[in-house]
């Protein structure tokens, strides 16, 4: 019978059974234990880089283009807490190239649970490490942890056919057509639904190689530019980003970026059922209900 | 640097890290654990992998002229407290001495004319401070392998600590230390010159260490001793310097 073949599947990332009931409810192995464990530390790894990343923004909250940068060069981004000389009043202040935003409350000056205003880019409640020496120590830590759980990642996904078979888009997926009506789907808030809810969609799949191969890559590598000691042994860093400065703003805007793709990643689970989509990602299972037969 | 790592501290730590990862804001947890040994056995692995990725002993890109940085902010102390480094000053260090001594076969004690007129080198460098700027000058001093070969290391050296004219508080005078591999690269010299004139004193006249794959802090400005010791727990609070007994990395790499 087919239902106890499928049954017998034991393949990761396969089918590995179907309910026997009448409600069309098939239950797909979807994420490796492999996947599984490497998300979830990268999870961890991701938000402490961040935490301590924003207290190592605070200690210097100014980024420049080039080699050098420091206070009085002109900078392409500044955030910074002053009082108001007419009000009296703290203000914060993000200056965007020649532009000032008032930012008071979110960045520059933040108030505590008490009210009390306090002065620094980002607020306290946003950042890991009590002092700069501890953010570095943090930040160093977490950045080793990542590379390493990356490189696991990389290594498994290479050769156990993740990338290939999961992260490839399929030829059909790369019509203009196709992905045209996956946008307007997203637009829709339409998700896939039976068969079609076993692979990723087409920009999910290009989200999530740009974010692996793309963005993630660059967080390493400008972080190895800002190294004394790496940039003495692969000085060809300063000429791949532009020099020590444009590398911390490139490392920058890259967790910018990362950001909103965890954003828009958490929003989509929210959107797509979040407790199947942690089911899946945390024992690997995931349910699809089918319409009519199948 | 003696960093040493317990199996069971880096469970613990490992465990603890899981478990409050969002309550962290400082290295103690809760229930006495410290997230210590954790913090520490990173250290060690970026100092192990840099040392991997330098051991061919490659020199820091230098700059030309034309990219040295219109200022180059002195960062830490600008001009030392107290009468004693008042009257250097004011005799253009006329009466300055360096001294090496330590774990060396002929104590050296140097005046400034002296040193200048040992074989000097001139580069021009990027400074990057770990609050996040930098800037590029020009350093023009005398590489610390020549004076330790002059002093005559024994075989028990293994760090070199220079000790400086700056009192931070009282009592305590900025210190830093670096190991042989770093003092032996030819691109770390003991500056008195910048930018094609004297080293200024806000950038540490007379004489201040360019330890150029490492950042600001390492630098020490206002070196007037040259120790040279086999470990650095007796000095100071024992961390190998004054920013490192206030919990900074000793390896500042990066």
């Amino acid at each position: 019978m087919a239902l106890s073949e499928q049954n017998a599947v034991g393949a990761l990332d396969t089918a590995v059974g179907v309910q026997a009931a009448p409600m069309q409810r098939e239950v797909v192995y979807r994420h490796s234990a492999m996947v599984r464990a490497t998300h979830w530390i990268n999870v961890l790894c991701l938000t402490l880089l961040l935490m301590s990343g924003l207290k190592l923004f605070n200690v210097h909250p100014a980024l420049y283009w080039g080699n050098y940068g420091y206070r009085g060069v002109p900078t392409l981004l500044a955030i910074d807490g002053m009082i108001d000389p007419e009000t009296g009043q703290p203000v914060g202040v993000t200056r965007i190239g020649d532009h000032d935003f008032d930012t008071t409350g979110i960045l520059g000056v933040t108030y505590d649970s008490d009210g009390r205003p306090r002065r620094g880019a980002f607020p306290v409640w946003a950042t890991l490490g009590d002092g700069l020496a501890l953010a570095r120590d943090w930040h160093f830590l977490m950045a080793w942890a990542f590379v390493i759980n990356g490189a696991i990642y990389l290594l498994f996904g290479l050769f156990s056919g993740h990338f290939r078979r999961d992260l490839t888009p399929a030829a059909g997926q790369l019509r203009p057509r196709h992905i045209l009506s996956d946008i307007w789907d997203h637009v829709r808030l339409r998700r896939p639904r039976g068969d079609a809810a076993k692979r990723y969609n087409v920009l999910q799949k290009l989200t999530y190689l740009a974010v692996i191969f793309m963005l993630l890559p660059v967080m390493v590598l400008t972080g190895l530019t800002m190294s004394p000691a790496v940039t003495a042994a692969f000085p060809f860093l300063f000429d791949l980003f532009g020099g020590r400065q444009s590398a911390r703003t490139i490392h920058f805007i890259t967790a910018n970026l990362l950001v909103l793709f965890v954003l828009v990643h958490v929003i989509e689970v929210m959107l797509s059922g979040v407790f199947n989509l942690m089911r899946s990602m945390i024992t690997g299972r995931y349910v699809i209900k089918r319409e009519g037969t199948s | 640097m003696s960093l040493t790592i317990t199996r069971r501290g880096l469970l613990i730590a490992g465990a603890a890290t899981a478990g409050s990862t969002l309550l962290a804001g400082c290295d103690k947890l809760p229930e006495g654990l410290s997230m210590r040994p954790l913090l520490d056995f990173g250290q060690l692995l970026s100092l192990r992998a840099h040392r991997l990725l330098l051991a061919a002993q490659p020199l820091v890109r230098e700059y030309t002229l034309a990219d040295i940085s219109p200022d180059f902010p002195p960062n830490g102390t600008e001009m030392p407290d107290g009468i004693a480094y008042f009257e250097l000053m004011s005799t253009q260090f006329a009466n300055w001495r360096l001294v090496v001594d330590g774990l060396v076969r002929k104590k050296l004690s140097l005046s400034l004319d002296e040193i200048k007129q040992m074989p000097a080198r001139t580069q021009i460098t990027q400074h990057s401070c770990d609050e996040g700027w930098s800037a590029i000058g020009q350093w023009t001093g005398i590489p610390l392998v020549h004076l330790l070969q002059m002093a005559e290391l024994t075989p028990e050296a293994r760090y070199i600590v220079f000790h400086c004219l700056d009192e931070m508080t009282e009592g305590e005078f900025y210190y830093e230390s670096i190991d042989l591999f770093d003092a032996f690269h030819p691109q770390t010299i003991l500056a008195y010159g910048m930018n094609g004139k004297e080293l200024p004193v806000q950038h540490g006249a007379p004489l201040r260490l360019r330890v150029e794959r490492q950042i600001g802090y390492k630098n020490a400005k206002y070196v007037t001793r040259i120790e040279v010791v086999d470990r650095l727990n007796p000095i100071g609070d024992g961390k190998g310097g004054f920013w490192e007994d206030r919990g900074y990395q000793w390896y500042a790499g990066l």
